[in-house]
């Protein structure tokens, strides 16, 4: 493969929006999980809320710090790499990415200092106030990026003049059906993806016996959250796949590895899809329920990747190995999330190191299913940006020198690369403290400092 | 052309939000730049302490400007992006840095000293890029079929290398005033002795950006941009340069109150100048307001965030600001 400013623009977006979308992914989960826990505190008053919060404010501080310097590149991306999809799609994707700055990012980043820095400076209630409004901002992003990200999949309620893309029905695109399922089936996401992290980490602090009061209450919440929520998630999925089979035909048959029309059509377990020689190697598959799978319906007629012109075929292996990834890492969290209620339920929770075990190593499973998802959806668009309507080899800069694209792939990934490794060894280090840790247990007076520098940094105090 | 459009309406929104930025991140980013120039913990610590809860919020409005100008303008978005396509680069990589400061300092001794160059060295690029920009933008940007039409390397010009110093002189100016108001002690009385010394800076970088602009450079774009000089850029300049007497003079009678008011005087008055030189282009001199701007159904729907979204925003900005008024503690332990 030559390298080219379309290649290299390509493998930089994929790059800094797979780095960024961890920490979102993350942090959308924490900031609601702070908000309850903040509001668990406020309504019973028990310390042990309080020292839960205050750990997690810590690592919510790396990573939120992460995904707002890695976030602010994505906004930029648009205009120097796919200047043309700018240009054409900006009366539609413009606004979209507008009202996420002017409702979502000014309000999370602006409580985000009250709640670092401002727990001494305002009532319990004005405080919890704030952890709800950083939390809304998160929200209110996710709701935003999925509108730009559902009409690039799925364009609907525009025309087009000019080659400019134009709107027409505004409610259409923030509104519609697909886009209100995208957002849920991510919003879930993120939170499923926080519920096993803080879960994960209460079993890790019961395997070393530390800090079980705190643990116990993020095994129960962290597991029962999930465990109530990933079914309504699988359901979210399942219509997901909906409105592609109906809307993106070509991806659909990438994900399911489908090659020839079938009617009804060949459910593929796994395989390895050879998109040279057109077919599956070493697939396990089962005949005739493919279509019930998919829609409901046992002859559901299903569209093979030879019914699509060459130059309109999306890769194959991507969409096919990022869908079923996902799908495992869904069963995981399904296994640990229903397992673990019922042996809280039954008492024996504490004491089954095996399960454990298994739940501290399901740690990543949420993040690789938030990233193998997207990878489904996203390769799976191609060889389109816009479906159907604009091409990928078309929305990028024309001016781009190949020289220039190469720099800033070079120098995203060396920086990316640094940040990511420490702030990944930062946060690891914070979750092996725990509650207890030095970090926690020298912060004494609340919002003196950031809450990563209570142990050593000057305090933002009044003169009183 | 009509006098009043939606076009111009959100022309007027973004360039509230332009000064706005300017402002308010122009403060964090030159107490950014003033961190590089002293190696004092003692310092060090306040300064970062008295930006630390504003920083994020003020950086922000850098994002709100970009998604406008894709929303409300989105040629100007795509030209002016892949026209400062390694400029863009510098600013995200200077404010990846300083931002990961505020939080990686503190969690590691052995790597504090990587984190604080970082710190520094990001918020100067960052100053310097966005003042380059400016100047840039005034030697003009080709464009053709609404897509840019230069080199990657177009910007780089004496003319533009001297307003991004003027810029990072001037951001670090608006930091020393910053930290007058928001510290006390050693470190408010170095911030003041450096406003002296900063008002020197940033007249003695005009000078030679003159010069600069009618020896080496002469591009059509300046000459242009020398002519559209009329009465509201005098009227801008006089009272930017009045606003920099006042401030030395307000420095060295420790009126410390006076000092960022002035400071954002004199920002305001240098933006009027400017923007009295580029109306009615968004991008010098090639497309104009009414040329880049997104269909009336986009900018109607934008409106919303616009006009009810941002004073909403304003109350609850201010509303924290209010929350952390008073000046920061000067003892590394509270």
């Amino acid at each position: 493969m030559a390298l080219d400013p379309l290649i290299l623009s390509r493998l930089q977006f994929a790059f800094v929006i797979s780095f960024h979308i961890i920490f979102p992914a993350f942090t959308i989960g924490l900031a609601a999980w702070l908000a309850t826990v903040e509001g668990l505190g406020f309504a019973t008053g028990r310390a042990v809320y309080r020292r839960i919060f205050d750990f997690w404010l810590r690592i919510f501080a790396v990573s939120f710090g992460l995904g707002v310097v890695s976030g602010i590149v994505m906004a930029f991306q648009f205009g120097t790499n796919w200047s043309v999809l700018a240009e054409r799609a900006g009366p539609i994707q413009g606004p979209l990415i507008g009202y996420e700055a002017f409702t979502a990012f000014l309000l999370e980043a602006t409580f985000f200092g009250v709640m670092l820095l401002g727990r001494d400076r305002v009532r319990p209630g004005v405080y919890l106030l704030a952890c709800c409004m950083v939390s809304l901002g998160t929200i209110l992003s996710s709701f935003w990026i999925l509108a730009n990200n559902t009409w690039m999949q799925v364009p609907i309620g525009h025309e087009v003049i000019d080659g400019r893309f134009i709107p027409t029905d505004w409610r259409e695109i923030v509104l519609g059906p697909v886009m209100l399922i995208r957002w849920l089936h991510m919003l879930l996401a993120a939170f499923l993806t926080t519920a096993i992290c803080v879960a994960a980490t209460g079993a890790w602090y019961v395997l070393r016996d530390i800090n079980r009061a705190e643990a116990r209450v993020m095994l129960t919440w962290g597991l029962g959250l999930a465990a109530a929520l990933i079914p309504v998630q699988m359901y979210l999925g399942h219509l997901n796949g909906l409105y592609v089979y109906e809307h993106q035909p070509a991806k659909f048959a990438a994900i399911e590895a489908r090659w020839k029309d079938e009617q009804p059509g060949t459910e593929v377990w796994l395989a390895w899809p050879d998109a040279a020689r057109q077919e599956n190697l070493l697939a396990i598959e089962t005949p005739g329920i493919g279509s019930f799978i998919a829609t409901g319906e046992w002859d559901a007629p299903m569209t093979g990747l030879e019914s699509f012109p060459e130059e309109d075929r999306p890769p194959v292996v991507i969409p096919f190995f990022g869908f079923r990834i996902m799908v495992g890492m869904g069963l995981v969290m399904l296994a640990v999330s229903w397992i673990g209620t019922l042996l809280r339920v039954t008492g024996r929770l504490e004491t089954s190191r095996w399960f454990l075990w298994a739940t501290f190593l399901a740690f990543p499973s949420g993040f690789i299913a938030v990233l193998t998802g997207w990878y489904t959806a996203e390769v799976g668009r191609q060889p389109w940006v816009i479906y159907g309507l604009l091409r990928t080899e078309d929305a990028v800069t024309p001016a781009l020198t190949t020289t220039d694209a190469l720099i800033s792939l070079v120098v995203f990934v060396l920086v990316y690369g640094m940040l990511g490794g420490f702030g990944v060894r930062y946060i690891y280090k914070l979750l092996r403290e725990g509650p207890s840790g030095p970090s926690g247990a020298a912060s004494g007076a609340y919002g003196s400092r950031r809450p990563f520098a209570r142990a050593d940094g000057p305090g933002v105090t009044d003169r009183r | 052309m009509e006098i009043f459009s939606l076009a111009h309406l959100w022309a007027g929104i973004i360039a509230i939000a332009i000064l706005v930025y300017v402002l308010l991140d122009g403060f964090d980013l030159g107490v950014g730049i003033l961190f590089g120039m002293t190696r004092d913990e003692a310092k060090r610590g306040p300064m970062m302490a008295a930006i630390a809860p504003f920083w994020d919020g003020n950086e922000t409005w850098l994002v709100v400007i970009g998604a406008s100008l894709f929303a409300a303008f989105p040629a100007v978005y795509a030209v002016f992006l892949s026209a400062f396509y390694l400029p863009v680069l510098l600013l995200l990589v200077g404010l990846i840095f300083r931002g990961v400061a505020f939080e990686f300092r503190y969690r590691s001794e052995r790597m504090r000293g990587v984190w604080d160059f970082g710190f520094a060295a990001g918020s100067t690029m960052a100053a310097f890029v966005q003042g380059a920009a400016v100047g840039a933008m005034m030697r003009g940007i080709p464009v053709e079929d609404g897509q840019f039409a230069g080199t990657s390397l177009e910007w780089l010009h004496p003319f533009p290398v001297l307003t991004g110093i003027g810029l990072v002189l001037g951001y670090a100016l608006l930091g020393a005033c910053w930290l007058v108001l928001k510290t006390e002690g050693a470190v408010a009385d170095w911030a003041r002795g450096m406003v002296f010394w900063l008002v020197i800076g940033v007249l003695a970088i005009v000078g030679p950006a003159i010069v600069a602009a009618l020896t080496v450079d002469m591009s059509p774009g300046l000459t242009q941009a020398a002519e559209r000089f009329g009465m509201l850029s005098s009227l801008g300049a006089a009272a930017g340069f009045y606003a920099l007497l006042l401030l030395v003079a307000c420095a060295r009678l420790r009126l410390d109150g006076a000092l960022y008011p002035l400071g954002a005087l004199f920002f305001a008055a240098t933006f009027v100048a400017l923007a009295g030189m580029m109306w009615p282009y968004m991008i010098p001199y090639t497309l104009t307001v009414q040329d880049a701007a997104a269909p009336e159904a986009s900018l109607r729907f934008m409106l919303f965030a616009g006009v009810v979204v941002l004073p909403v925003v304003a109350i609850y900005t201010i509303g924290v600001y209010w929350l952390f008024r008073g000046k920061v503690a000067s003892s590394e332990e509270p």
